[in-house]
């Protein structure tokens, strides 16, 4: 290729390409604003879609400008992210899974290429083809930071609804005057069993509770680290004048209690919930006296 | 000779509290798959439980390789955790009940020993520490007796 005429275009394709959408950008905004990415998440006003598009196009150019074309880190994105990742989520809860996002993204392309090719229609063919792979790689890098805000998003949505489990997880049931029960379910990691104590620290105060009864029915495992929070629990438990019973200690989980090594008989332990609530009312001095029809033989 | 049967084994990353659930979960899997009593299961996820946290806590994040193996026609689990971490001064202290460089209760190590049929540990300062352990489905294969 002749010099000269490499000279009349500018010499980094990744400027040009940025030129040209800044230049371009109310055509793309007006084509994006009618792909299905954008036409699905605006439905009310095109307006909001075509200026939502205008923000990601000056991005676009700004990446490009910086010349970083295949940085998904790079400054320009920043701005659009939180964008993205609104646009994402709601295509998410329309329920368009990650390859159908993607699949949306990628159709933002075409109408761009299309318009970069008649831009250039009489560039050379060597700096034709390096513009539009500065643009097939921006684009594609857009789609990468897209496909990130959105894999966020969800892992947002997991973490947020895994700090409601722990709260959910954790009722504070009051069996009988002075006697409260929190049945756990599930896995007793730090966070959690910082909340259980609080809760059942708690129920304790309220309740006025003589007794509290920590069901492990359903834990599925118990390590040294969870016989360490059971024990703190019902120290604290202890401190505050009420006498902590752990019930559902199941067969298999006693002997690896045992094998691991941990003395829980500072614990006070009961087969079962209603094991324990029967020692804890026998402590009360409360009597059940059983039904004297079931427990007569009839003569 | 022990040989892994290779067809599941897996490779499990340890760098947060999730992870560790992951382990336990694949762990009791697997040994409900292979066969393992409800005992030995229980048994050998809470041994996992310990060195998983221990490779996440003490070494900064790791692994756990997972693989079947058999001896002599007995299946078995074999579990490989490996981090790179400070690694362990002193094994014997380490491995003596009641002692931790932190706030546990120091039971993990030696209550995972206690908990499977073999544990080797092998770790070096500054490199980091591997620890694995093998359970068989009843009880540690027998040596054939000699006639
Ligand atoms: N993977 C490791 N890397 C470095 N140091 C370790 C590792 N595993 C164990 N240690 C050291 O050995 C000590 C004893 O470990 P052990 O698991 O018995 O107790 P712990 O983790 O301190 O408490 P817990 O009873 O809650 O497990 C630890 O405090 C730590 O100093
Ligand atoms: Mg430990």
């Amino acid at each position: 290729m002749p010099e000269q005429q490499a000279a009349e275009h500018q010499s980094n394709p990744a400027e040009e390409v940025g030129a040209f959408l800044r230049e371009r950008r109310e055509q793309i905004a007006q084509r994006w604003a009618d792909a299905a990415l954008l036409r699905t998440v605006f439905t009310v006003s095109r307006d909001e879609a075509v200026e939502a598009a205008r923000t990601v196009v000056e991005a676009l150019a700004a990446v490009a400008a910086s010349g970083r074309v295949a940085d998904s880190e790079a400054d320009g994105f920043a701005v659009v992210r939180e964008q993205l990742a609104r646009t994402a989520q709601s295509r998410a809860r329309a329920g368009a899974g990650i390859a159908q996002i993607s699949a949306e993204m990628d159709a933002l392309r075409p109408p761009v290429t299309d318009l970069l090719l008649d831009e250039l229609s009489d560039a050379p063919a060597e700096h034709l083809r390096e513009c539009t792979t500065a643009l097939t790689v921006l684009m594609g890098t857009l789609r990468l930071v897209m496909l990130e805000t959105t894999m966020n998003a969800g892992q947002d949505l997991i973490n947020r609804q895994r700090l409601e489990l722990l709260e959910i997880a954790t009722p504070v049931i009051k069996l009988w005057e002075g006697i409260v029960a929190v049945p756990l379910i599930g896995t007793l990691d730090s966070a959690r069993s910082q909340v259980v104590m609080e809760i059942l620290l708690d129920a304790v105060v309220e309740q006025h509770a003589r007794f509290a009864i920590l069901d492990i029915t359903g834990v599925p495992t118990v390590d040294s680290l969870v016989a360490q929070h059971l024990m703190k629990t019902v120290a604290a438990a202890r401190l505050m004048g009420a006498e902590c019973i752990v019930s559902g200690i199941r067969p298999a989980i006693a002997q690896t209690i045992v094998h691991l090594g941990i003395d829980l008989s500072s614990v006070l332990t009961r087969a079962s919930l209603a094991d324990a609530l029967a020692y804890a009312l026998q402590e009360q001095g409360d009597h059940i006296v059983p039904n004297p029809a079931s427990a007569v033989e009839p003569r | 000779m022990t040989h892994s049967t290779g067809s599941v084994s897996a490779c499990l990353p340890i760098h947060s509290d999730l992870d560790l659930v992951r382990v336990r979960q694949h762990v009791r899997q697997m040994t409900a798959h292979l066969g393992f009593g409800l005992v030995e299961q229980t048994k050998l996820v809470t041994a996992a439980s310990e060195l998983a946290r221990n490779a996440l806590v003490h070494g900064g994040g790791g692994q756990m390789e997972c693989a079947p193996v058999t001896t002599g026609g007995i299946r078995g689990l074999r579990l490989v955790f490996s981090d790179q971490g400070p690694g362990i001064a002193d094994l014997e202290q380490a491995l003596s009940d009641g002692y931790t460089s932190g706030e546990g209760l120091g039971m993990g190590l030696g209550g995972a020993r206690r908990l499977v049929h073999e544990f080797s540990i092998d770790s070096r300062r500054g490199v980091g520490t591997t620890v694995a352990v093998t359970s068989w489905i009843s009880g540690p294969p027998r040596p054939r007796e000699a006639h």
